[in-house]
């Protein structure tokens, strides 16, 4: 049997990569993904957790999670393909109207 | 009436009230109407009451008619009392202040405001009732306060003259220092006696031991606090300094606030707490030297002044004087026998020199009239009846007051009888400056000869609206006094006195005998030829040989200067009170206090908050990268925090088994 913490080791990994690609990157597609990247890995985490402990809570929790990211997915890519139209760009570095 | 006693005071309110809401739109007809009407029913409705006070043969009417404040055990309602001394104040108050509205119609009819004067003169003849009928300190209180106010109105009257409002703030502020002493001295008697009420007050304090000369106990102080009210009230050393300013209101103004009845207020709280003062022999003391001082003072200044109405106005201040150095002396009766002459030959003197002023086309200076005499003759004749009143020559009314209070001085035992010796000295020398100034101004004003020009004054007797109130106080002024006078016929008794016996009866000197008999007749001989030399004085001086005047005020430059300049007591204070506070005002309450620290503060945290605001905005760069940073920095620490904070921290991965 693989040992919980190497499922807890890949789950940080993954979330690292995440989060360094949720900060350098410059195409919002790229940082959506990234998101979604960092969702999985917690996703990960619970599961391992929940049959190292022997509970269903966290199963539930990742269900709950899908949903939600469904949802996310839904609304944010929405959201980008309003900017591509109106901004011609997908670039978040040029998506800056709140510093005026 | 007596049972409904508040109906007196309240009519003068309603007139007040009628006039004041309604009065502009009203033709002058209608305002006199109310404001003399509500007077006049005021002053029968006192007259009943009277008849009923006497007929019912009681010794005090006290009725509590609503309470205002109560708390713990105190007490403070609207409740009224009459005895001897509220019957002479409100019959005063009332008649002499009936006159005066009378007089003010044929006064005021040619100038502007006239409802807005009615319905000030109104509410004040409702709080001088009020301060004269309450039955405890706090509603006299309201009274003393409300005739303050009233008297401050009247005084700016002319408001858009600026010495007659900056008269009125001074009134207002002077008085408010004295004010300030009253109340020091009602919170120490509710301290020591826990109540306010007269009755029970004067039943408490009355057993108790009184303080020893030169020891300052309870009663002194609280004597001597209450004395420091009736001083700004009244006008006297070291606070008159408003009374002469207060001429700049109109002059019905002056006779009936500044002359009879609201100035009286001060010897009249003083007379109604004769217990405490006859508990408070250093109190007593107080009071005869600085009502003594006072007049003497004032008459010195009265000498050389030339506006007619600056002159009866030091004289007031004199006169009042005279009030306090009987009170002083313990003869209280002498005193308020005095206020009550007092107020009938001054405010005849006031109205008589408003008439003057009317008749010369509102000049006050006597330089500039003369000769008078002919071509206002009803005013001359009753203006000379109040000189004669004021001088004291007999049978006129002033003679047997100022006599009785001369009297009581020279017996006086406060202090040893070397004071009672002073006290006399000044008074009687008070006597002959009285008699000089006064046949100064009658000699200036209505003899000699013309000093204006015929073509731009229109010299005219009053209407009879004004000249009437002039007779009846000419006569009142003649009578006045002749209720004491049988006591200087030999087994006579003063009438005054007996008929004021139920008030002061426990601190009275006791009926005098016939030895003290010899001595008062001998007193009055004096008295009188002082009054003559002074008269004779001022008739030489000014109409014998009217050069002379001149060539004493030269040779007496220094002398003349400084009492013409009344002694510099304004520039005194100006330089010790005025300006010192003006500094502190300016420069630490205003600049220091005021914009440094209070504004400093506010402006401060709105600076410091702007400033925040400035550093922190950088933060915010909109760029969403930037905020995903912030993001992760604020997770990273937040785990940090929860699992090694401070060493160690929570054993959440001891949960993984």
């Amino acid at each position: 049997m693989v040992p919980t913490s190497y499922y807890v080791i890949l789950s940080a990994i993954l979330f690292g990569l995440g989060v360094f690609a949720f900060i350098f990157k410059r195409n919002i597609i790229t940082i959506f993904m990234s998101i979604e990247l960092m969702l999985n890995a917690v996703n990960l985490a619970f599961v391992a957790f929940s049959q190292a402990l022997g509970k269903l809570d966290g199963q539930v929790f990742v269900l709950f999670v899908i949903v939600v990211a469904a949802a996310e997915a839904a609304v944010g890519l929405g959201i980008i393909i309003l900017i591509a139209r109106n901004r011609q760009t997908l670039n978040v570095e040029r998506v800056d109207l709140l510093k005026l | 009436m007596l049972e409904y006693l508040w109906i007196v005071p309240l009519l003068p309110l309603l007139g007040s009230a009628v006039n004041g809401l309604f009065g502009a739109k009203l033709p002058n007809k209608f305002v006199n109407g109310v404001a003399i009407g509500s007077t006049a029913l005021s002053f029968l409705c006192a007259l009943e009451a009277v008849r009923e006070f006497f007929e019912s043969g009681q010794v005090l009417f006290h009725k509590e008619f609503f309470t205002w404040i109560a708390g713990g055990n105190f007490r403070a309602g609207f409740d009224l009392q009459m005895d001897q001394l509220t019957v002479v104040m409100v019959l005063v108050v009332t008649g002499v202040g009936w006159l005066i509205h009378i007089y003010a119609t044929g006064y005021m009819a040619h100038e502007g405001g006239y409802y807005r004067f009615f319905s000030y003169l109104n509410l004040f003849m409702f709080f001088m009732l009020i301060l004269v009928l309450a039955a405890n300190y706090v509603l006299l209180f309201v009274g003393w306060e409300g005739v303050g106010l009233a008297s401050y109105l009247l005084i700016g009257f002319y408001f858009l003259k600026k010495s007659a409002s900056d008269a009125g703030k001074k009134a207002f502020i002077v008085n408010r220092i004295g004010d300030f002493g009253f109340m020091l001295g009602m919170f120490l008697l509710f301290k020591t006696f826990g109540t306010l009420d007269f009755v029970q007050l004067f039943a408490m304090a009355d057993p108790w031991p009184a303080d020893a000369m030169g020891h300052l106990g309870t009663f002194t102080i609280a004597s001597l606090l209450l004395f420091t009210g009736a001083c700004g009230k009244s006008a006297q050393l070291p606070l008159y300094v408003w009374l002469p300013d207060a001429m700049e209101g109109p002059t019905p103004v002056s006779a009936l606030i500044h002359a009879a009845t609201m100035v009286t207020a001060g010897v009249y709280v003083v007379a109604r707490s004769h217990i405490l003062f006859a508990h408070a022999p250093t109190a007593m003391l107080v009071v005869a030297i600085v009502g003594c001082a006072t007049a003497f003072f004032a008459a010195t200044i009265g000498l050389v002044q030339t506006d007619i109405k600056k002159v009866l106005a030091y004289s007031t201040v004199s006169q009042l004087g005279y009030m306090f150095l009987a009170c002083g002396v313990g003869a209280f009766s002498a005193g308020i026998f005095h206020l009550m002459t007092h107020a009938f030959f001054k405010a005849l003197l006031f109205l008589a020199a408003g008439s003057v002023i009317h008749a010369m086309g509102g000049e006050q200076d006597m330089n500039r009239m003369g000769g008078l005499s002919k071509k206002i003759r009803w005013t001359y004749v009753t203006m000379l009846t109040a000189t004669l009143a004021i001088a004291g020559f007999p049978p006129f009314a002033g003679f047997f007051s100022k006599d009785s209070i001369l009297l009581s001085a020279f017996q006086s035992e406060y202090g040893g009888r070397n004071v009672g010796y002073t006290l006399y000295a000044f008074g009687l020398a008070t006597a002959l400056l009285t008699t000089f100034y006064m046949f100064r101004l009658i000699f200036l004003t209505f003899q000699g000869k013309q000093r204006y020009d015929e073509h731009n004054v229109h010299v005219h007797e009053s209407p009879k609206s004004m000249l009437a109130p002039l007779m009846i106080l000419a006569l009142l002024s003649v009578v006045g006094g002749w209720l004491a006078a049988p006591a200087f016929l030999p087994g006579g008794t003063d009438y005054f006195t007996k008929f004021m016996q139920p008030v002061f009866g426990g601190v009275e000197v006791a009926e005098a005998e016939a030895q003290a008999r010899s001595l008062e007749i001998t007193l009055a001989i004096v008295a009188v030829i002082t009054a003559l030399i002074g008269a004779a004085v001022a008739y030489w001086l000014y109409l014998k040989r009217p050069e002379k005047a001149d060539g004493l005020a030269k040779s007496l430059k220094p002398a003349y200067t400084t009492l013409l300049n009344k002694y510099y007591v304004d520039e005194l204070y100006a330089a010790t009170v005025v300006r010192p506070l003006l500094w502190i005002s300016t420069n630490v309450l205003w600049k220091a206090a005021d914009v440094a620290g209070i504004d400093g503060a506010v402006n401060g945290i709105a600076s410091g908050t702007t400033a925040i605001g400035d550093g922190v905005r950088h933060t915010q760069s909109g760029n969403a990268r930037s905020y995903a940073v912030w993001v992760v920095v604020g997770a990273i620490v937040i785990i940090a925090v929860t699992f090694f904070w401070p060493f160690g921290g929570k054993p959440v991965v001891g949960m993984v088994h």
